[in-house]
C-alpha cells in the first residue's frame, strides 16, 4: 500500500477519533460540559492527536529508514568478484536500483510476468538491456526486502494509531484532564519548529564543513587563505587565492555602509522625532517598499543608471579612473541604497522604544530636540543601533546580485574604487553553475568560500554582541 | 514637617514669582484648564492637589511649556514669570526650562553616570567654564539635593543604579544644577517608599530657601507637610487657593471640604 493511502487512513481515524472522544466525555458528563475538566473539544484533539502523532513519525522514519536498510541488506548479499564488473559498489548499487525499479515499472504496467526473471538473458530481453547475474540476483533480492517493507509498514502504521486510538478512547472520562495534554502537545510542536530551524544550521555548518575539508585536501590552505591571484581554469593549475574577493567584498560592504548607516539613521531619526503623524503615516512605508525592491532590480538600476551614470564623470571622457560602468563604486552606492530601509526601519524601531521619560527628562532641563536625541536617545538606543547596522553590514557581505551586475567579474586588488572587482558570493555562483565537476577543487573551492562568509558573519555578530554588552545603558 | 503645626504656619510676606491669568488649556477638543488664575510665590512651596484627571499636572506643565511638546495641545491666557510673559513670542522656551526646572513622577536619570546626569544641564548650557567650574556644580546641586554622602565614592557610576528615592533626588539634583528660579515637581513621591518619601519632603522643604517650588500631589498629607499655599483644582476648574493651614482646616468651597475629608475624589 502507498504511504499516501496510509497518511490518509491514520487522518481518518484522527477525524474519527476526535468525533468519538467528543462524544464519550460529553457521554460520560451525562450531557453536561459544565461539570467536566476542559472544554469538550480537547477531549477530541487528544485523542487526534495521540492518533495523528505516533502513527505519523513512524511513518515519517519508515520511510527513511527502509531504503537505508534494504539497501544495506541487499549491498551485503553481492559477492565481491561482481562488483569488480560495475567499477565500486556504489556503481554496481545503482544499476541494482535502477534494474529494480524498472522491473517493478514493468510488472505494473503488464509487460512483465515475475517468472520471465528467472535467467539474465530473459530479464535483458524483457527490459531490453544488458543485465549480468549479480545484478539481477541482487535487484531480484532488493525487491523482494522492500516489498516485504512496505506490506509491514502498511500492517503497523494503522496498527499503531489504532492502538492509541482505542487507548485514548478507554482513558476519556469527566475528570480527565485533556486541556494540560493539548498545552504539552503544543509545546513539544513549538519546541519542534524551533529546532528544525536550528537543526538546518547545524546542517548547512556541517555541509559546508565536509566540503571544505574536502577542498583542503586538494588545494593547500595556505595558498587559498594568503593567494592574492584569483584565477581559475578548469583544466588545471588554478591560482585560487581568496584575498582578491575579500577585499572586493569589504570595499564593497564598507561603501554601502557609508550611504546607509547615515543617511538610514537620519531618515529614522526623522520619523521618529520629527516628523508629524500624517508624515510618519505615509513616509514610513514608503522607504520600507524599498526594502521589498529584489535585489535584481536593484542590479539592472545599478547597471543601467548608476554606472554610466558616475561614468560621465569618472570616466574616459571626464576625470579618466574609471574604465567601465562596472566598478565597486557602482555596486556599493547601490547596495547602500538597498540597505536604507534596513538601519531606518530598525533604528526607528528602537529610537521609538526609548521611554518617553527620558525625553521630557532632557527638555524639562532646557535641552533642544537635538540635543536630547544626541545625548539621551542615541545612547539609550545605541545596542540597538549597532544591531541594526550589523545586520546592514551582514546583508551587504552577502549580497550577490547587485555585485554580479554593478562590479564585475574581474577579482583584483585595487583601492581605485572606481575599478571593476568582485566579492566572495559572485565568484561562489560563478563556481558552481556550469558544468562543474563537483570533485576538482575549483568547484569545491565554493564551499570554502561560502566557509569563510559563514564564519566572517558569525564573528561580526559576536563582536556585535560584545559591543552591546559593553555600552548597553540601561533604562529601567 | 509636623501636622501639628499646621494652623500655626505663617507665610510672610514674599515676592510674587508667578502669575497666571486666565490660563485656558485645550487638548484637542477637551477644555482641560479653565480660566485659572494663581499667584505664586517666591521661596514658597505651593502644593496643587485635587483628583485624578482634574488638571493640575497639565497646570503644572504650562509653567515651563512643557506642553508645547505635545502637538494638540493649546495654551491661552497670560503666565507671568518674574512680569515678562513666558508665552510671548520672543521667549525661547528652551531658555524658560533651563529656568524653571522640572522634577517628574517617576524617577527618570538618564542611562549615563551619576555625574553625567547633573552635568547634563550645566553642560548643554555652558555654565561652566572648565572641568573644576563642572565638578563644583555638580557637588553642590548633590549636596543640594542631600545626595552627595550617599554618591561621591561613585559618582561615575551609573545613575540607574542608585535606589528609587536617590533616582529621584538625582533628578532634583538634575535639575537644581542648572540653577533654576522655579522648580515644578510632579508627583515626585508617587514611585517612591515611605523612606525616600520622608528624605525627599524634607528636601523639598530645603530647597525652599533658593527657589520657588510648586508639587503636584496626591497626597493630601504630603500637601500639608511640605506646602505653605495650597491649591485645589477640581475637573479642570482652580476651587480654592490660599495658605495651606487654611485650606486643610477651614476651607471655603464646599468642594475643597468635601475632597479633604475624603467624600470626593
Amino acid at each position: 500500500m502507498p504511504a499516501i493511502w496510509l497518511l490518509v487512513i491514520v487522518l481518518v481515524l484522527a477525524v474519527a477519533g476526535y468525533v468519538l472522544g467528543r462524544a464519550r466525555v460529553m457521554r460520560s458528563a451525562s450531557g453536561d460540559s459544565r461539570i467536566l475538566h476542559s472544554l469538550p473539544r480537547y477531549y477530541g484533539i487528544y485523542v487526534a492527536m495521540m492518533t495523528l502523532v505516533p502513527a505519523l513519525l513512524l511513518l515519517g522514519i519508515w520511510l527513511v529508514a527502509q531504503p537505508m536498510l534494504v539497501n544495506l541488506a541487499t549491498r551485503a548479499e553481492i559477492p565481491s568478484a561482481a562488483v569488480e564488473n560495475h567499477i565500486n559498489l556504489s556503481l554496481m548499487m545503482s544499476e541494482v536500483h535502477s534494474t529494480a525499479a524498472d522491473i517493478t515499472t514493468a510488472v505494473n504496467a503488464g509487460t512483465l510476468d515475475e517468472g520471465d526473471l528467472g535467467t539474465p538473458d530473459r530479464a535483458s530481453q524483457a527490459l531490453g538491456r544488458d543485465i549480468d547475474a549479480a545484478t539481477l540476483d541482487a535487484a531480484k533480492h532488493y525487491r523482494s526486502l522492500d516489498r516485504i517493507g512496505d506490506m509491514a509498514r502498511s500492517v503497523i502504521v494503522p496498527l499503531l494509531a489504532l492502538l492509541f486510538f482505542f487507548y485514548t478512547l478507554s482513558r476519556i472520562h469527566k475528570d480527565m484532564r485533556a486541556r494540560n495534554v493539548v498545552e504539552q502537545g503544543i509545546k513539544v510542536l513549538l519546541v519542534s519548529a524551533a529546532s528544525i530551524a536550528i537543526l538546518t544550521t547545524l546542517g548547512i555548518v556541517l555541509s559546508l564543513v565536509f566540503n571544505t575539508i574536502e577542498f583542503f585536501r586538494l588545494y593547500p590552505a595556505r595558498d587559498f587563505f594568503f593567494g592574492t591571484t584569483w584565477a581559475p581554469s578548469f583544466g588545471g593549475g588554478s591560482q585560487l587565492g581568496i584575498l582578491p574577493l575579500l577585499w572586493g567584498t569589504l570595499y564593497i560592504s564598507l561603501i554601502a555602509l557609508i550611504v546607509a548607516v547615515p543617511i538610514g539613521l537620519f531618515a529614522a531619526v526623522y520619523l521618529s522625532e520629527y516628523a508629524s503623524k500624517p508624515v510618519r503615516a505615509v513616509a514610513k512605508p514608503l522607504l520600507e517598499v524599498l526594502a521589498g525592491i529584489p535585489t535584481i532590480v536593484y542590479g539592472l538600476f545599478a547597471l543601467l543608471t548608476v554606472g554610466p551614470a558616475l561614468q560621465t564623470v569618472f570616466g574616459r571622457d571626464a576625470l579618466d579612473i574609471m574604465p567601465a560602468a562596472s566598478s565597486v563604486m557602482t555596486a556599493g552606492l547601490v547596495m547602500g541604497i538597498m540597505l536604507i530601509p534596513f538601519v531606518s526601519s530598525l533604528s526607528d524601531d528602537i529610537i521609538n522604544a526609548v521611554p518617553q521619560a527620558m525625553r521630557d527628562g532632557s527638555y524639562g532641563l532646557g535641552a533642544t530636540k537635538s540635543e536630547t536625541i544626541k545625548q539621551v536617545v542615541f545612547p539609550a538606543a545605541l545596542p540597538g543601533i549597532m544591531g541594526a547596522i550589523l545586520l546592514a553590514a551582514s546583508r551587504a557581505i552577502g549580497e550577490t546580485m547587485i555585485v554580479v551586475l554593478g562590479a564585475g567579474a574581474a577579482a583584483r586588488l585595487d583601492v581605485n574604487p572606481f575599478e571593476a572587482m568582485t566579492t566572495v558570493t559572485a565568484k561562489i555562483v560563478s563556481q558552481l553553475t556550469g558544468d562543474a565537476d563537483f570533485a576538482s577543487p575549483e568547484a569545491l573551492v565554493a564551499f570554502s568560500l561560502g566557509m569563510t562568509l559563514f564564519v566572517m558573519t558569525l564573528a561580526l555578530n559576536i563582536v556585535a554582541l560584545y559591543i552591546v554588552r559593553k555600552y548597553r545603558e540601561q533604562y529601567e | 514637617m509636623n501636622d501639628m503645626r499646621l494652623t500655626e504656619r505663617k507665610v510672610d510676606a514674599k515676592e510674587l514669582k508667578i502669575q497666571a491669568r486666565n490660563v485656558q488649556v485645550y487638548y484637542g477638543e477637551t477644555h482641560a484648564i479653565k480660566d485659572v488664575n494663581v499667584d505664586i510665590l517666591d521661596n514658597t512651596v505651593t502644593a496643587f492637589i485635587g483628583p485624578s484627571g482634574c488638571g493640575k499636572s497639565t497646570f503644572l506643565r504650562t509653567l515651563n511649556r512643557m506642553n508645547d511638546t505635545i502637538d494638540i495641545c493649546r495654551v491661552k491666557g497670560e503666565i507671568m514669570l518674574d512680569g515678562e510673559d513666558i508665552y510671548d513670542r520672543r521667549v525661547d522656551p528652551v531658555q524658560l526650562r533651563a529656568k524653571v526646572g522640572m522634577v517628574f513622577q517617576k524617577p527618570n536619570p538618564f542611562p549615563k553616570s551619576i555625574y553625567d546626569n547633573v552635568a547634563y544641564g550645566p553642560r548643554i548650557h555652558g555654565l561652566a567654564r572648565n572641568k573644576t567650574d563642572l565638578d563644583e556644580i555638580v557637588e553642590r546641586a548633590l549636596r543640594g539635593a542631600a545626595l552627595w554622602n550617599e554618591v561621591k565614592d561613585r559618582l561615575h557610576a551609573p545613575g540607574t543604579g542608585l535606589s528609587g528615592g536617590q533616582q529621584q533626588r538625582l533628578c532634583i539634583a538634575r535639575a537644581v544644577a542648572t540653577g533654576p528660579e522655579v522648580l515644578l515637581m510632579d508627583e515626585p513621591c508617587s514611585a517612591l517608599d515611605p523612606i525616600a518619601t520622608s528624605q525627599v519632603e524634607e528636601l523639598i522643604d530645603e530647597l525652599r530657601e533658593k527657589f520657588s517650588v510648586v508639587i503636584v500631589t496626591h497626597s493630601m498629607q504630603q500637601a500639608a507637610r511640605v506646602s505653605q499655599r495650597t491649591a485645589f483644582f477640581h475637573l479642570g476648574n482652580l476651587v480654592e487657593y490660599g495658605e495651606t493651614g487654611q485650606i486643610f482646616t477651614n476651607p471655603e468651597d464646599p468642594r475643597t471640604e468635601s475632597y479633604i475629608t475624603g467624600r470626593i475624589g
